[in-house]
């Protein structure tokens, strides 16, 4: 009985293995001080880390990526909170199917909705490519919103809410101050997952670059595609360092069960 | 009076995604019914599945999608059963360390390959030096490539999938069948694998639909082989063919939910609980 759980734990610790230790390659190459990526590293050096300065459109980008996550998040969150609070809150005809239409950005593949906001948001609307990157942006974060604001909704006591209108309160006023009071944590946690989502896009953003115009993804993808010394490795650690700050807080607001409940 | 008020609340996100998202679905589906009126370009779906070139490419995302799934599978399968049987604070470990590499950008877990299978990569270094191989091996821009690229990508969402449904298996149904007298195999063979059915079912979906569209992976990890995915991108940013890329759409939303819909359906139908 026991040894059966030796082997499994081998086996576990060499899945860990596969999945961090590229992540553990790149890291450790970020410091090398030579052209080449070199594993492990002959010296040491930030002179990489310098370089993501240096390289003219890593700055830039990541700008607008930032920029990207949080106009879209505003939006998504406008349209999503009360969405979500109605989705919750009240019983209505074919509710099923506009829950459906709201988790649909997630279903439809990232690719496909890529192309056709090209093709509708530039050439159809005649939107500027960042409009087009806002609002694109917007349609993938708003499920992410929708749920995670779901998910704190459903803990909620509306009866806590009925009191309040039933003492005298506005439906609005109560929404403000008992409602939204309530479910913060959700939203802020709702924000950081969206967030991410935008911000490490590629499937949206592949297709609305143009001169001048790029997210911090596309540009490392094209500088990948170009070129190949350590820059990318020292931005990559930049990115994880990030990803593991926001990980960190979504798992005190959220818990570690908003990743494995489906 | 009420009943407006909860249309009104609702109202903003249907209307957005309907003017940003459903119409301009639906016109580029409808579209590929209609042919080009830019005449040089006569493609359709007809002509599309007698075109070697795009039947091979087909196969091959459907190859490489098919393989990422059942590899997910199997390795993902036993080290969640691993996880879920932790003590509390080891899970935790353990599922954090499963859900960092999920939320890492894609173009750095595909970049990390590249420096790992490359061509002076990692692999290639340290085998022609034991002296196993001579020549540097082509792993990096091939089908192989791309599949070690997606198994990465998804094995993170196949374990916390399937932890989150081996956690939903109460442990008193496993205390019970074998204070009935099953034996440690059976307790697994008879119990806990027919209960995980419906996840694995759910997990399964979901990384072959990811794989089958995935853009990042296959654009970095497989060069010049290209899956649905490269392909649609190259027809609408490089040939400016939006005929043939708003075909090539159409076949991955239509496959995206046969799959979903029928994988739903078995997921029902399997669950042992029904």
């Amino acid at each position: 009985m026991r040894e059966k759980h030796i082997g499994l734990g081998i086996f576990t610790f060499l899945v860990f293995v596969f999945l961090l230790g590229p992540l553990v390659i790149i890291s450790v190459t970020s410091f090398e001080q030579g052209t080449v990526l070199r594993f492990p590293p002959e010296s040491f050096s930030l002179e990489w880390y310098k370089n993501i300065f240096e390289v003219s459109g890593f700055l830039e980008t990541f700008k607008v990526s930032i920029y990207l996550s949080l106009a879209g998040n505003l939006l998504a969150l406008l349209i999503g909170i009360p969405a979500a609070y109605a989705l919750n809150r009240f019983d209505f005809k074919g509710k099923a199917l506009l829950e459906g239409i709201f988790v649909s950005p997630i279903i439809i593949p990232g690719i496909v909705l890529g192309f056709t906001f090209l093709r509708f948001f530039i050439t159809y609307y005649q939107l500027p490519i960042y409009a087009g990157l806002f609002i694109g942006h917007t349609v993938i974060m708003l499920p992410f919103i929708i749920r995670v604001v779901s998910s704190s909704l459903a803990n909620f006591d509306f009866s806590i809410e009925e009191a309040a209108v039933s003492l005298g309160a506005s439906r609005i006023g109560t929404f403000f101050k008992v409602v939204l009071p309530n479910i913060k944590s959700g939203i802020i946690a709702g924000v950081l997952i969206a967030f991410l989502e935008s911000f490490n896009n590629v499937d949206i953003s592949v297709f609305m670059t143009g001169p001048g115009v790029s997210t911090l993804p596309i540009e490392m993808l094209t500088y990948v595609q170009n070129y190949f010394d350590p820059t990318i490795a020292a931005l990559s650690v930049v990115l994880m360092v990030i990803t593991a700050l926001f990980m960190f807080f979504v798992e005190r607001l959220l818990g570690l069960s908003y990743f494995t409940k489906r | 009076m009420r009943n407006y008020y909860k249309y009104l609340l609702i109202l903003p996100g249907v209307l957005f995604l309907t003017i940003f998202m459903l119409v301009p679905i639906g016109m580029t589906i409808i579209s590929t019914f209609f042919p080009n009126e830019a005449a040089a370009d006569t493609s359709n779906y007809a002509s599309l599945f007698r075109d070697s070139y795009f039947l091979e490419i087909l196969w091959t995302t459907l190859r490489v999608s098919i393989v990422t799934t059942i590899i997910c599978m199997v390795i993902g399968f036993p080290t969640a059963y691993f996880i879920a049987r932790m003590s509390a604070k080891m899970k935790a470990v353990l599922l954090i360390l499963t859900i960092f590499p999920l939320l890492t950008s894609p173009v750095v877990r595909s970049f990390s390959w590249m420096v790992i299978i490359g061509r002076n990569g990692l692999v290639n270094e340290a085998l022609m030096g034991i002296g196993i191989i001579q020549e540097p091996l082509e792993i990096l821009y091939t089908p192989t490539a791309v599949i070690i690229g997606l198994v990465h990508l998804f094995l993170p969402l196949t374990i916390i999938t399937l932890v989150g449904v081996m956690e939903s298996i109460e442990s008193d149904l496993l205390t019970a069948a074998a204070s009935l007298g099953a034996s440690r195999v059976g307790v697994f063979t008879k119990v806990v694998l027919p209960l995980c059915v419906p996840g694995l079912v759910i997990g399964g979906i979901l990384v072959f639909v990811g794989s089958f569209t995935a853009y990042t992976t296959p654009a970095l990890l497989g060069g010049q082989q290209r899956v649905l995915s490269t392909l649609l991108y190259q027809n609408a940013n490089t040939l400016n063919d939006w005929h043939m890329a708003s075909i090539l759409a159409a076949i991955m939303i239509v496959v995206t939910f046969i799959v979903i819909t029928c994988m739903n359906l078995l997921a029902n139908k399997l669950n042992p609980r029904r």
